[in-house]
Formats: C-alpha cells, sequence, structure tokens
C-alpha cells in the first residue's frame, strides 16, 4: 500500500511509530551505550591500578 | 551559608556531585515523559488544520530547540577550556556532543516524517532545515575531530575551536524563518505570547523538560566515565569506592 494512504488511514500509528517509538529507542540505545561505556571505563582503569600494583 | 562553586570546577569534587544528581534528574525524566506522551496522545486535542499528525510537534520542538541549546552550552564549555585551561570544561563539552547530535538528529527525523502529510515532502533544502542539518555535522565534526587527536587536550583545544566557530549557526538556525522565506514556518511560540491551545502548551512544556532532564543525567553520567578515564592515574581516583571491588 501506498505510504501516503497508510498515513491518512492510520495517522496516529505512524506519529507514534515514527517519531515517539523512534526517539524512545534512541534514547534506549544512548542510556546502554553510556551505561556500557562506564562499565568499561571502570573494568580499565581498575586493570591498570592491578597492573601498576604489580610493577 | 556560603556554598563554594569553584570547588565544583574540579573533576575531584565535581564526579562525586555528578553521581548524586543523576538520579535527581532521570527519574523525574522518566516520569515526565509518561505524562507527557500521556498528554499529547490522549488529553491534547485534535489540530483543526493538521488532524492528528500535528501531534510529532510534542518531540520535534523540544528536540529542535535542545540541539541548538545544548551546542550553545557545549560551545561555552569549550570556550571556558580554551580560555581558562579548566579540565572539567573540556570533559563537559565532550560529554555534551553525542546527546547534542541524537537530539538534532531526531528533530531532523521527525521533522521529515511531518513534513510528509504536511507539505507532500519528506525533505527540501529549505534554510530552517538545511541549517539544523548542518548542525548535526557541527556535532559529528566536534565527536570526529576530538577523537581523531590522541592528545586529550591538543584534542580539546581543536574541537573547541570548531564547538566556538560552528556556534554562529545557532542564530542562523533561529532566525533563519525571519531572514529568508521558508517553507518551515515561523515560531509559534514568542516572548510576545502565543495563540497556541493551553493542553498543548502544558505537553509540549512537559516534553521539553522531560527531554532536558533526560539529557542532563545521561550527560552526567557520560562524563563521569570522561572523568575516570582521562584522571585514571590520579591518586583520588583509586581511592573510590566503586574502585575498590
Amino acid at each position: 500500500m501506498n505510504i501516503l494512504v497508510w498515513m491518512k488511514a492510520n495517522p496516529l500509528t505512524y506519529v507514534w511509530i515514527g517519531s515517539y517509538m523512534f526517539a524512545l529507542i534512541v534514547f534506549a540505545i544512548e542510556i546502554v551505550l553510556v551505561v556500557r561505556k562506564r562499565k568499561t571505563t571502570l573494568h580499565q582503569v581498575r586493570l591498570m591500578r592491578d597492573a601498576g600494583d604489580e610493577e | 551559608m556560603t556554598i563554594n562553586w569553584f570547588k565544583y570546577a574540579s573533576p575531584t569534587s565535581f564526579y562525586g556531585l555528578a553521581g548524586k544528581m543523576i538520579p535527581w534528574f532521570a527519574i523525574p525524566s522518566a516520569i515526565l515523559f509518561v505524562v507527557g506522551m500521556y498528554m499529547g496522545f490522549f488529553v491534547a486535542p485534535v489540530d483543526a488544520q493538521q488532524g492528528e499528525f500535528y501531534r510529532i510537534m510534542f518531540i520535534h520542538v523540544p528536540t529542535a530547540i535542545l540541539s541548538m541549546f545544548f551546542y550553545l552550552v557545549m560551545a561555552g564549555y569549550a570556550a571556558l577550556g580554551l580560555i581558562f585551561n579548566t579540565r572539567l570544561s573540556a570533559m563537559m563539552a565532550s560529554a555534551i556532543a553525542p546527546t547534542g547530535a541524537l537530539f538534532t538528529l531526531i528533530s531532523l527525523w521527525t521533522g521529515a516524517l511531518w513534513g510528509k502529510p504536511m507539505w507532500g515532502t519528506w525533505w527540501i533544502w529549505d534554510a530552517r532545515m538545511t541549517s539544523q542539518l548542518i548542525l548535526l555535522f557541527l556535532y559529528l565534526g566536534f565527536i570526529a575531530l576530538h577523537a581523531s587527536i590522541d592528545e586529550p587536550r591538543r584534542a580539546d583545544r581543536a574541537a573547541a575551536l570548531l564547538a566556538i566557530v560552528g556556534s554562529v549557526n545557532v542564530p542562523i538556525i533561529y532566525f533563519s524563518v525571519k531572514w529568508w522565506n521558508t517553507l518551515h514556518q515561523g515560531s509559534t511560540i514568542k516572548f510576545s505570547g502565543t495563540s497556541m491551545q493551553i493542553t498543548m502548551q502544558h505537553t509540549l512544556l512537559t516534553m521539553t523538560i522531560a527531554c532536558w532532564f533526560y539529557a542532563i543525567a545521561v550527560v552526567l553520567s557520560r562524563v563521569r566515565s570522561i572523568i575516570l578515564e582521562r584522571e585514571r592515574k590520579t591518586d583520588w581516583i583509586s581511592e573510590l569506592p566503586e574502585m575498590r571491588s
């Protein structure tokens, strides 16, 4: 079905999936990346500290 | 009692403060998103001219406003880092850039989604839209330039220059609808007031605060990782409770 016909028949679905769900997925990916970055950085800093202790 | 604000300009003090502030922004942001979306879909009335499609505005406008605002904040921090050589300012600028880029992306995406049913096109090289696209490239340029230089302080200085020069684009975006004859409509909310229906105004305000709080929480969380990474050789990092495990 033509997208123009579909969006006019289902405007709320179009608005919800296209904009709000898209934005929420982007925010969720950003949160996951930030949490992962924090865990990775903490792990790396701990490894560096342990390596320093052994020297 | 007086608060010594300069104390929080040091990564050592700010690291702990940022950690304490994150839940104060993250939790209200989640609540406001739920409330804002409920109001946007179930409380705000249907627009007489645009029908249901206008509801895209409740996510498009906050992300567009904040994308410009965050760029100015990022450029401000970058300038502070460049002028006063403060470590935390440069770290804050680096932490804001990815969130600013994502807000710009969402504003462009939702704008295109609104444009198709209203204007009959996803995209047009209109002054407002083109300058907003340039803003996305400026954010990406800042991130790429910073990542391409190994020495952090040199990377901070180079990226700061780009951020400061690029900030000239923000007034261009804002005034583009006045300076040029654009397809994008002018501002609905002005300093002199607005003709927008009251529920729509409240929804827009709720979603703007939700996006703002979300961005603050994410930026604070990211800056903590940057501080950890860049201050890893200092004594105070090894004394942190999270480092003891």
